[in-house]
């Protein structure tokens, strides 16, 4: 277990102390969008301190993909401000944002089947570790170097989501919740500043949610990681979410404290009914 | 008069390709499969013709009618024998399957019929027609082409929309699982497509060899590609996309050739094509369906 | 696969093709080479390039190109050009091949950046239908394109050689529809091996690297590409310009192998793309191997059907719709996984019984 802490450790960036608690990792303001017409999410807001594990939850259909795409600039917003640790990202194409720092995984799995788990991941330090095509090509020293750098990261994330024995799989055989931890060590290996895990659970069994609430708490206490989820299971969101946002029709229903928010009546009614 | 009358033959040009283009957007938009070998099924339907009426000396309206049927079981036999199988595979090996086929085609009529040109005989003998005091003359092949088109794309229109067979073909083009749960026989919905778009092939292959009267093994295989062209242009899938797409295209092809240069026609033609699709990437009336994420 | 597994893999590939010329060599000293088959040999060196090249965009890239063809022609005729052109400042014949070679390349690989930037942005059968008619664009304008030199420099016409309005000293380079005559044969089938043997380099090198990583990741999954910040854009630009440039090296390969070189639908059309494709496809995806000994088979087999003249043709479609069904039709795969296992229990009962 030592051991694994220390090889975490390495894997992970260092601490950012000093601003503490109060600094923002993500600032989003009146964020809207509309597809014909349809309001698919209208005046969408949401502050997310750093290193907080923030839940984004709601009925089916209220918007709360939309939010991930409006995030990470697979659609463009019509108004409103995204600020990721002060900077402004509005407007964004996806690599770019991603280059500043949000990474993410997806409701419907999104693995490059046909490459290895290891290759999954150092696809995902491309950012990282650089050398020109030529350089690949011709085998020249830049390449030895890169590659050994790339391989080492690749695999010391792998041991953090205990995925290392199955580094030479085709990641299209992993088994489902497996590939579900791929997706989030890929995503993991661009170094993000913020992580938006989208529906995490989905498709899992009892104890494969059960480990992979222990794989988030891990993730977001050892990279010092802000992580904003999205999620229907309630037993997991209370487990671990600090603070909750509702999303209900494309609007903010409500917001706060994990507890307080389960407990409130509209959060109830919007998502059994009246 | 010189242009009205290049500009007429390239609209009757276009009728043919648009003929064409209905096999491909039929198929394409059932079975999610590029046919290549439909260009090659004009063929046969040419041969098939040739030979009842050059060789065995019977009525045109008699050989139109063979071609079809030839056409017809030819299409619904490849269907069967070549794609069926291939159900559910990757549409690159759908593809290479259809490249097979275009080649045993061409093959097998070069083994029949020789690698030398026939010479079609027009299947229309109407008198050609004359006007503006003889300025400007209009060959009949070329009228009745338009309007064999014009007739095809109405009825092929009411069929979908009216017929219970249509409909299925409409519910198997936008989903393929939805409509088999529904109780669509799928397999027999994609066979009628196919039959549907050789026999239409075989109508195709008459209008082009009395126009174009010289008939070889590769015959069909550019008028297939440019139909193809023109499904694209039109936007594949669509019914109304393949004759504008058609038209267009017959129009440009005739005008290039007449006012520019006859070696450069297909270059422009393509290079319309690809003009149209960088701004329209699904062409004219084609859907756009994005991706969800 | 692990590193270990595909450097051994790749090891295989280069000894298959060094195997072949070592035996190819050996036949030709002991005299058993009939002549068919050495005028086979570029050819055949040429159709591996290609179907190589033409893997590394339908493959790796998972892009659809029916223009293959179209690049090739590109680096033919520059290549010849160029020949022509430095038959007096270089009089080293295997120079000026060699220096035509880089030139076919990087001219097809420019022309490849160039339509890809616009072409690249449209999925699937667009794409493929694009792609075809940008190949028959670059034919049918090679096809009437004049080039002439003079005293006072080179003159372009499209017209005929007669429009180009040189003085007494011109000399006709490229003449329409009749092409280039006179490029030297300098074409040999080692050369040609070689140049496979630089084209597999190459292309599995790139695939083993950091740019083949990131085309892989596109192919297999674009939207999760660009989310870990992938510029899906360039990368697949690069391959696709790779990929032109590579069949720009074959088409040079090609002209120094003719004494005319002619733009016409049987050497540079649309079915000459396809049946590319058809090795890519047979061969297997992305798998390189497989590439080449579909392009060697297929080309070589309607040669050596020739005693069945007529029937050549008609064997080979035939060949290639079964062995498509064989091994694409879900069917044919779930039958063979039956008898693989078959095949396997019997083996562990003559195991268990011995």
């Amino acid at each position: 277990m030592a051991e694994k802490q220390k090889t975490m450790e390495q894997a992970g960036r260092p601490a950012k102390n000093g601003t503490g608690g109060a600094a923002l990792a993500l600032e989003v303001k009146n964020l809207s969008i509309a597809f014909g017409g349809l309001k698919a999410v209208d005046g969408f807001h949401i502050q997310i301190e750093k290193e907080q594990l923030y839940g984004l939850i709601g009925p089916n259909g209220a918007g709360k993909t939309t939010v991930f795409n409006l995030l990470t600039g697979v659609y463009r917003p019509d108004t409103g401000r995204i600020l990721l640790d002060g900077d402004n990202i509005t407007g964004r194409r996806t690599i770019e944002i991603n280059q500043a720092g949000i990474a993410r995984t997806f409701q419907n799995i999104r693995l490059f089947k046909e490459l290895s788990v290891l290759d999954n991941v150092k696809a995902g330090l491309h950012n990282h570790c650089r050398y020109s095509t030529a350089e690949g090509i011709f085998r020249l020293p830049a390449y030895f170097k890169a590659e050994k750098a790339m391989d080492e990261r690749a695999m010391e994330l792998l041991k953090v989501f205990d995925l290392d024995q199955e580094c030479n799989y085709k990641a299209s055989n992993l088994p489902y919740g497996k590939q579900r931890k791929l997706e989030i060590a890929r995503a993991m290996a661009t170094d993000p500043k913020l992580l938006l895990l989208d529906e995490p659970t989905a498709g899992m069994n009892p104890n494969e949610t059960a480990e992979l609430m222990e794989t988030i708490r891990f993730v977001r206490e050892h990279f010092h990681m802000t992580i904003l989820l999205i999620e229907h299971d309630m037993k997991l969101v209370s487990g671990i979410c600090e603070r909750l946002t509702v999303l209900n029709f494309g609007q903010v229903l409500t917001e706060g404290e994990t507890s307080e928010v389960l407990n409130d009546r509209r959060v109830i009614t919007a998502y059994l009914g009246e | 008069m010189s242009f009205l009358s290049y500009f007429i033959s390239g609209v009757s040009l276009g009728a043919v390709y648009a003929i064409i283009a209905l096999g491909y957007t039929m198929v394409y938009g059932i079975a999610r499969m590029l046919n290549f070998a439909h260009g090659d099924v004009i063929m046969v339907g040419g041969f098939a013709i040739f030979t009842v009426v050059s060789t065995m000396g019977l009525p045109p309206l008699l050989g139109i009618l063979a071609g079809i049927v030839v056409c017809t079981v030819l299409g619904v036999a490849i269907e069967r024998v070549a794609y069926r199988p291939l159900r559910g595979a990757s549409s690159l090996a759908v593809l290479i399957t259809a490249i097979g086929v275009s080649y045993l085609l061409q093959n097998v009529a070069l083994l029949i019929f020789g690698s030398n040109s026939r010479q079609f005989t027009s299947v229309v003998t109407l008198p050609n027609l004359v006007l503006a005091d003889g300025k400007l003359t209009i060959s009949s092949i070329t009228i009745v082409t338009i309007v064999t088109c014009l007739v095809i794309m109405v009825a092929l229109t009411a069929f979908i929309n009216k017929t219970k067979i249509g409909q299925a073909m409409l519910a198997v083009s936008e989903d393929r699982g939805a409509a088999s749960l529904m109780g669509i026989d799928v397999n027999k919905t994609i066979a009628v497509t196919f039959a549907i778009g050789s026999a239409l092939a075989a109508v195709a292959g008459a209008l082009l060899c009395s126009a174009y009267p010289s008939l070889t093994p590769y015959t069909g295989s550019m008028p297939g590609i440019k139909a193809f062209t023109a499904a694209v242009f039109g936007g594949i899938g669509s019914i109304p996309g393949a004759l504008i797409g058609g038209i267009v295209l017959g129009v440009i092809e005739n005008l290039s050739k007449a006012y520019i240069s006859s070696q450069l026609s297909d270059a422009i033609v393509f290079a319309v094509l690809i003009l149209v699709l960088l701004v329209r990437p699904t062409g004219i009336l084609g859907r756009q369906i994005p991706e969800k994420v | 696969m692990t590193k270990k597994k595909i450097r051994r893999q790749n090891a295989v590939t280069y000894g298959i093709v060094i195997l072949f010329w070592a035996v190819v060599q050996l036949m030709d000293r002991t005299g058993n080479l009939s002549s068919l088959f050495k005028g086979l040999l570029v050819p055949l060196c040429m159709y591996a390039i290609l179907a190589v090249s033409l893997n590394l965009t339908v493959g790796v890239l998972g892009e659809l190109s029916l223009g293959h063809a179209g690049f090739m022609c590109l680096g033919a005729f520059s290549g010849a050009f160029f020949t022509k052109c430095m038959d007096a400042a270089i009089p080293s014949v295997g120079l000026r091949f060699f220096l035509a070679l880089i030139l076919g390349a990087a001219v097809a690989g420019f022309f490849g950046f160039l339509i890809g930037i616009p072409v690249l942005r449209l999925k699937g059968d667009y794409l493929a239908i694009v792609t075809l008619a940008f190949g028959e664009i670059i034919k049918n304008l090679l096809n009437v394109l004049y080039v002439g030199r003079d005293s006072s420099g080179f003159h372009f016409s499209i017209k005929d050689t007669l429009s180009l309005g040189m003085d007494e000293t011109g000399e006709v380079i490229i003449k329409g529809a009749q092409g280039i005559t006179g490029t030297p044969r300098a074409a040999t089938f080692t050369i040609g091996i070689l140049l496979l043997l630089l084209t597999l380099f190459i292309v599995l090198n790139l695939m083993d690297s950091r740019t083949g990583r990131a085309i892989m990741a596109i192919r297999d999954n674009r939207i999760a590409a660009e989310s870990i910040g992938i510029p899906v854009t360039r990368y697949k630009l690069t391959a696709f310009s790779i990929s032109a440039a590579l069949a720009g090296a074959a088409g040079v390969l090609y002209a120094h192998s003719l004494s005319t070189l002619q733009a016409t639908s049987n050497n540079f059309g649309y079915n000459k793309s396809i049946l590319i494709l058809v090795f890519v496809v047979l061969g297997g995806l992305g798998n390189m191997r497989g590439s080449i000994i579909a392009a060697v088979l297929l080309t070589a087999l309607p040669e050596l059907l020739r005693g069945l003249n007529d029937y050549r043709m008609l064997i080979y479609a035939v060949v290639l719709i079964v062995m498509t069904i064989f091994n694409s039709s879900p069917r044919a795969i779930e039958m063979r996984s039956v008898w693989m296992e078959k095949l396997r229990r019997r083996g562990q009962g003559k195991k268990e019984a011995a």
